[in-house]
């Protein structure tokens, strides 16, 4: 039941340069389900954050002006409900219960009043546990809806969802987006920002696109606003619905076998799995959440130690070393014939610029300098890093440091590369780019392990699909 | 791993008293007993701290197995002092080549050992017998902490666990990336180092957006915050605090009676 009304907003965080949002008129009514939309780095992000009022006077410069229901959105907060995009980092206490009465104990809600509105908080969002469930015990999706719980329980005007299913499997992204549907009042104010537009279509009545200089692109019903906008915003990287992408097989069969696994496990982690990758084929790697497939990933990638079973690599990977099991070789040597991307970018970054961070695979493994320079120099062009050669690493935007975390694993000219969901969170842009760099490796006779959650790619991509089953 | 969750039946007599309660009659019990350097009044608080175990709703096997560091200290203290000691008094129990133990070194010894054992069993008792939730209430409500505090560091302890995982992960990129430090001690020590920093980063990111989810949520409004759970802090609370005092002062005076109490100052 909260009205928004922003005239020529912009906000520019302290120390930067360019204006993360700016030169937005906007005006939502109460009861209105708007999706945001807009290429990587338009401000959508930013805008939600000013409408939460999470933005404080002395982190940055403001213009125009941004009010809930008339207010400044930083005294309006007790209209405004939040639910970001990772769940790890937005519960806090250590039962589910707990965490849904911390808003309203925030609020100065009586004692008496805070379960009745938790209990019904948790029955709206279809929470299928008791108030006692200990927080750590959900999966990703039931996290999430207990952070949509937290939320509702506030009985707030207007709702803000900062991208809620981006890091969830399928199952869980599907409970979530059915848990705001069911959930929310006919009067509740909705603003989303989502990339998969397609799922988040069922929601909304209303689109929104921001134009990353500034401004608004487009804002309507969705059927118009694709209509007359889609091809722009299919070429920003917007996942537009009804697009498909042509798929790219591989060509020529695949060839000799890389790597062999026979019953290869990790109890608890992995049941035992036999497997064999191949050179000049995309294998995907699938199956419901807890089956093991990062645990897989890692095995394959030579970096754990099998519990059970053998990991063997044949002499066409490995050389004379194929006679060792792969996670005994030493790193240097490991890097030069598997390469690893790894879910989050960030925990594979070592150095403080993105020039270091490619060099660093050809240096340890004792490239000559012109030759590092030559091989760092083309992966920057192939993957539009270029301009961000100085920059470092961990300032990247999602996008960004994606293709930097692949091209790592590249520049050591691995003939096999193991990627963990690489597709996770990323605009349709990089989700394609990512799509035809592993189709090119794969039918320039590199082996290709993807390890996935995402239907699409594994149609776009996969030559061969594994499903493990959960244990 | 450091075990934290608690491990105590929680309908037992003691461990359902508040948590602020134990927590001051631990440390009431603890501080008396640090008054004295003698082996008599320590022997009698860890005595009398077994014997009221059960009240605590704690196995003595569980005990046991959170005060194992406690226990392999004990034997390090022995060894050290029977192998090193300067003071060799009283009568030779065994002399063997340079290991020479006497009654002197091994009562020393052992009072030491008595000592940290009766100073630290009340701190690993709470800390089995009480959620680390209820411990933030009550400190909110019982000892007027601050809320902002007392929830943050309840809210950051969530975050352990997944620090340790963290450290796997970054540990294992590091090597696809070809980064691994082998035999060598220094390289190793870097690579250590430069883990760490990477997993500083991931933990104030992570604080970071913590710290937003929660203000989202009111946690910074300023409103006078109300209490979900409510900590009762009665006269049984008062009575353990009271106990604690009575039994630990009873082993000073026992002490004193036998004439073996040697004051810490003076």
């Amino acid at each position: 039941m909260s009205a928004v009304r922003l005239r020529g907003f912009g906000w520019r965080h302290a120390g930067r340069r360019h204006w993360a949002v700016r030169g937005v008129d906007l005006d939502v009514a109460a009861g209105e389900r708007v999706l945001l939309l807009g290429p990587s780095g338009a401000g959508k992000s930013t805008l939600l954050a000013a409408l939460a009022g999470l933005l404080p006077q002395d982190s940055g410069e403001r213009e125009g002006i941004v009010e809930i229901d008339g207010l400044d959105p930083r005294t309006a907060r007790e209209r405004v409900g939040v639910v970001f995009q990772d769940p790890e980092s937005q519960l806090v206490m250590a039962r589910c219960g707990d965490d849904v009465a911390f808003g309203l104990e925030n609020r100065g809600v009586p004692t008496e009043a805070i379960w009745p509105r938790v209990d019904s908080a948790l029955r709206r969002v279809g929470f299928p546990y008791d108030r006692d469930r200990p927080t750590a015990a959900l999966s990703g999706g039931e996290q999430q809806r207990l952070a949509l719980a937290g939320a509702l329980a506030l009985r707030p005007g207007l709702l803000l969802l900062d991208e809620p299913t981006a890091n969830l499997d399928p199952t869980g992204a599907d409970l979530v987006r059915r848990a705001v549907a069911d959930a929310l009042d006919a009067d509740t104010t909705l603003i989303l920002v989502e990339h998969r537009v397609a799922d988040a279509l069922p929601l909304v009545d209303r689109v929104v696109v921001l134009e990353p200089g500034g401004g608004v692109r487009a804002d309507g019903p969705p059927q118009t606003v694709f209509a007359t906008h889609g091809d722009a915003l299919d070429a920003d990287g917007v996942w537009v619905p009804g697009r498909t992408t042509p798929p790219r097989h591989a060509a020529a069969p695949a060839g000799e076998v890389l790597l062999a696994a026979e019953r290869l496990g990790l109890p608890p982690r992995l049941a035992a799995t036999d497997l064999r990758v191949r050179a000049g084929e995309a294998l995907a790697v699938l199956g419901p959440n807890g089956a093991g497939k990062s645990t897989l990933a890692l095995l394959l990638g030579g970096l754990l130690r099998p519990g059970v079973g053998r990991l063997t690599a044949t002499s066409a990977l490995a050389g004379p070393d194929a006679r060792t099991p792969p996670h005994r070789w030493r790193a240097p040597a490991l890097t030069r014939r598997i390469g690893s991307v790894f879910q989050d970018p960030e925990h594979q970054f070592v150095t403080g610029t993105v020039f270091d961070e490619l060099a660093l695979g050809p240096r340890r493994t004792g490239q000559p300098e012109p030759a590092v320079r030559a091989a760092v120099d083309t992966l920057l062009e192939r993957l539009r890093l270029a301009r961000l050669a100085g920059a470092n690493p961990f300032t990247l935007s999602g996008g960004e440091s994606r293709r930097l975390s692949v091209a790592t694993a590249l520049a050591t000219a691995p003939r096999l590369l193991i990627c963990d969901e690489p597709t996770f969170g990323q605009d349709r842009r990089t989700w394609r780019e990512l799509v035809d760099l592993l189709a090119d490796l794969r039918d320039g006779g590199h082996g290709v392990v993807t390890v996935t959650h995402d239907a699409d790619f594994v149609a776009a991509l996969a030559d061969r699909t594994v499903t493990l089953e959960r244990r | 791993m450091i075990a934290v969750a608690p491990v105590a039946a929680p309908g037992a007599p003691l461990a359902r008293r508040n948590p602020v309660a134990k927590l001051a009659a631990a440390l009431v019990f603890s501080f008396i007993l640090v008054a004295t350097l003698d082996p008599v009044a320590p022997a009698i608080a860890v005595a009398v701290e077994l014997a009221l175990l059960p009240l605590f709703g704690v196995r003595y096997r569980v005990l046991a197995r959170r005060a194992l560091p406690l226990l392999v200290s004990g034997v390090g203290i022995v060894v050290t002092l029977v192998l090193f000691a300067a003071d060799h008094s009283g009568r030779v129990l065994l002399d063997v080549g340079p290991v020479l133990v006497t009654e002197g070194v091994l009562v020393t010894a052992l009072g030491l050992v008595l000592r940290m054992f009766a100073v630290a069993l009340p701190g690993v008792i709470v800390f089995a017998t009480t959620d680390p939730t209820d411990l933030a209430d009550a400190l909110i409500q019982n000892a007027r902490a601050p809320a902002r505090f007392a929830i943050g560091a309840l809210a950051a302890f969530r975050l352990v666990p997944l620090l340790g995982q963290e450290w796997q992960t970054i540990g294992l990129a590091r090597r696809a990336r070809g980064v691994d430090a082998g035999r060598n001690p220094l390289a190793r020590l870097r690579l250590f180092g430069s883990t760490a920093f990477a997993l500083l980063v991931a933990a104030i990111r992570r604080g970071t957006r913590l710290a937003v989810a929660m203000d989202a949520r009111g946690f910074d409004a300023g409103t006078p915050r109300t209490v979900a759970r409510r900590q009762h802090f009665g006269p049984a609370d008062w009575l353990l605090l009271v106990g604690a005092a009575v039994l630990a002062g009873g082993a000073l005076a026992v002490s004193v009676a036998l004439g073996t109490f040697r004051p810490l100052l003076g």
